[in-house]
């Protein structure tokens, strides 16, 4: 990938890569023994999305029941100034919006990854069985558990894992075709989905509806409690994510050209399957099913960056975004009488139809 | 076969290599071999017919089944039983399971992508939309008054998503349409859930419809969805061999003189029609459009005529076979077919996968 012909390991420099042929403007930005291609529109784009992501979460922590100004809030999060302004800001809201971020992030990446993985659009922790799964798990606590927060998260984690696996272990002949694991994932997907029909329909008017506020996806229960095992879980798979985003690069290319090109395509196939199913493992523990993000956010920042392929980092920043507004629309419009879920697909849904409408290709 | 998708353009996959020597040599000597299975698949799907109009919580014996037809009279329980409530609902699976099934394999070879469903068009999230606001706002709630809803649900829905993915100068390019159906489905999905979350009733109503059954359907209905699937498996039926050329990707299709902007409109149109009337009918059941063409090709190999003429075939046994179980499985209760095709199909496809060399549309 890496073309530029410098061998220079002196002090941290950067240069502009000239034998590139093809691929969008990049730097290389190079420090002792490490590179990083930096690719321009790419950057620009993350640093955009980076800049409206702080402004809405500055707007969900202003606003509310109790308003306050940018420099109140400034203050609270420094842990000066004003008590109620820090109980409000650091207890009530920045929870919800930290783990707003954290999770829409999470599932960008989780998309961005398994679209390239199956090089295709309609790519997801689904075509695993995940989704489908995790539902299972969730709704045997829910219906039949009693529920409480942390075990239905217990649940759909299992659920989803549990389904993942089943997939992986049918789709194995001496190694992982991507194409059986498509067909295989809908037909495990297909056999949960009646179940969890069959258990909907079965369950009390209450408790059906309960099951699919949940299925729904909402940020209504998270606490500094919970912020803190989510921040843990992304904090070491985010980092993975980025460390494997080259070799799902080369893999783009096909199984042949990525193994001739030193990658071990059945490991890293692996290993990038486990990141992102634990990293919707995580997210839907913390928030349910939340639809849509895993699809919309990589195809978003796609169209935002003018690449080829989906790239991590602007689909976590997407995603985090996205979700964060959803939030807070359903917040202001609704006031938490409806999933964040519901309000994730409507506004996605139409920016995306926005972005698809205006896009006109040569 | 051509995974279609955000990275690909132009790197050849293992797939695509697989469908160029399968269309090479693999069809002519096919061919004399499938046609016996056709006829076997053809007899089994009567008997399964038979079976559907006779069996139930009250079995009928053949020569009383028969009367209902040549002698039919209105005193006996039998008969009625037969004309009023059997026969609406086997013809309405074999309506609707032959439609789901075709639709599936149409949109799969239209958009090269395995995981399209007869429902990516858009034409299930705007049925259930139509359908919710029937329920939650007109307060509608028997399938034949808002059968003819969903049916426009289905077709504005597929319209809109079919003008958004051809806006630009690029036409109407199969990812462009599987996106803008993705994404209306999701918008159209959203307000439907939220309508159902706020309002307990249409959410009672919505998790029934949202199963897909054949019980409790009328005449009227099936003489409703007949016309509109009819038209659907004719049109599905005259592509069929165009598609073909379709799968070698666009380029190649087009060196090959196929129009492929009219064969695109053609086969959206099938699909609305196909989907749509079936959806309306029998509610959303996409697993079969998903499953059976899968199945189907593992079997057949890639000509879309074969696999056309299997699932229209396949598609109802599968539906019928469901719907019969479900007489029996809770009994006195019913269970839907929709949760009983994906017990029967899904083990199928999975054994199907895990033997055969699997195979991209």
């Amino acid at each position: 990938m890496n073309s530029s012909a410098s061998m220079r390991r002196d002090n941290c420099r950067y240069e502009v890569d000239a034998t590139a042929l093809d691929g969008p403007a990049h730097r290389v930005i190079r420090c002792g023994p490490f590179s990083f291609k930096v690719e321009t529109h790419t950057a620009i784009a993350a640093l955009l999305l980076a800049i409206a992501l702080v402004a809405v979460a500055t707007l969900a922590l202003a606003g509310g029941a109790f308003p306050l100004r940018v420099g109140d809030i400034v203050s609270a999060l420094l842990g000066v100034g004003d008590e109620r302004a820090q109980l409000v800001v650091i207890e009530w809201r920045l929870p919800r919006v930290l783990g707003a971020v954290l999770i829409g992030m999470a599932l960008g990446v989780s998309g961005a990854i398994f679209q390239s993985l199956t090089r295709n659009p309609l790519g997801s922790p689904d075509v695993i069985g995940f989704s489908a799964g995790s539902y299972t798990g969730a709704l045997i606590v829910l219906l039949h558990l009693g529920g409480g927060y942390w075990l239905t998260a217990g649940g759909a984690v299992a659920g989803g894992f549990g389904a993942a696996a089943l997939v992986y272990a049918l789709a194995w002949r001496g190694g992982v075709d991507g194409f059986r694991m498509i067909l295989i994932g809908i037909g495990v997907s297909a056999l949960l989905g009646a179940f969890n029909m069959w258990m909907i329909r079965q369950a009390s008017l209450q408790a059906a509806l309960g099951a699919a506020f949940w299925g729904a996806g909402s940020l209504n229960g998270l606490g500094f409690d919970q912020l803190r095992f989510a921040a843990l879980a992304f904090a070491v798979l985010l980092p993975a994510s980025a460390y494997l985003a080259q070799a799902m690069r080369q893999m783009e290319l096909g199984d042949d050209v990525a193994r001739a090109t030193g990658v071990p395509v059945m490991r890293m196939r692996f290993a990038l399957t486990f990141v992102g199913v634990a990293l919707t493992a995580a997210a839907t523990a913390f928030a349910g099913p939340i639809a849509f993000i895993a699809l919309v956010a990589p195809q978003v920042a796609r169209r935002m960056t003018a690449t080829a392929s989906v790239s991590i980092l602007t689909s976590a920043l997407c995603g985090g975004l996205l979700l964060l507004v959803a939030d807070l629309a359903v917040q202001r419009a609704f006031g938490n009488q409806l999933p964040v879920g519901v309000m994730t697909v409507v506004i996605g849904g139409f920016y995306f139809i926005w972005l698809l409408v205006r896009e006109t290709r040569p | 076969m051509i995974v279609t998708g955000a990275a690909d353009d132009g790197a050849l996959g293992v797939a695509d290599r697989a469908l160029v020597r399968a269309v090479g040599s693999g069809c002519r000597r096919r061919a004399g071999l499938l046609l016996p299975v056709l006829l076997v698949a053809l007899a089994v799907l009567v008997v399964v017919l038979a079976a559907s109009i006779l069996t139930g919580p009250r079995s009928i014996d053949l020569p009383t089944g028969l009367q209902a037809f040549t002698a039919y009279d209105s005193t006996n329980v039998d008969h009625v039983v037969v004309r009023a409530y059997r026969v609406p609902r086997t013809l309405l699976g074999l309506l609707c399971g032959s439609a789901f099934g075709v639709a599936g394999a149409l949109i799969q070879a239209m958009t090269r992508n395995p995981l399209a469903d007869p429902g990516l068009l858009g034409v299930n999230a705007g049925a259930a939309f139509f359908v919710t606001l029937a329920v939650g706002v007109f307060g509608w709630h028997s399938i034949g008054a808002y059968m003819w809803f969903a049916l426009l649900g289905a077709m504005t829905v597929a319209t809109l998503v079919y003008a958004i993915g051809t806006v630009g100068r690029g036409g109407a390019e199969p990812v462009r349409l599987i996106l803008a159906g993705v994404a209306l489905s999701a918008v159209l999905g959203g307000l439907s859930m939220s309508i159902s979350l706020i309002d307990p009733t249409t959410f009672n109503g919505m998790r029934h419809w949202a199963i897909g059954s054949m019980g409790g359907r009328d005449m009227t209905v099936v003489l409703t969805a007949a016309p509109v699937i009819l038209l659907g498996l004719v049109l599905a039926v005259a592509v069929a061999g165009s598609l073909n050329a379709m799968a070698l990707g666009d380029d190649l299709a087009q060196a090959f003189g196929t129009r492929l902007s009219h064969l695109r409109i053609v086969v959206v149109l099938a699909v609305t029609l196909l989907a749509g009337g079936a959806t309306a009918a029998a509610g959303p059941i996409t697993f079969i459009g998903l499953m059976v063409p899968h199945a189907v090709r593992l079997l057949t190999g890639p000509d879309q005529r074969w696999i056309i003429a299997f699932t229209i075939v396949l598609s109802p046994i599968l539906l019928l076979l469901a719907d019969l179980v479900g007489r029996f499985a809770l009994y006195p209760d019913e269970l839907e077919a929709g949760i009983l095709t994906a017990c029967i199909g899904a083990p199928v496809l999975i054994l199907l996968a895990r033997r055969g060399g699997a195979m991209a549309p």
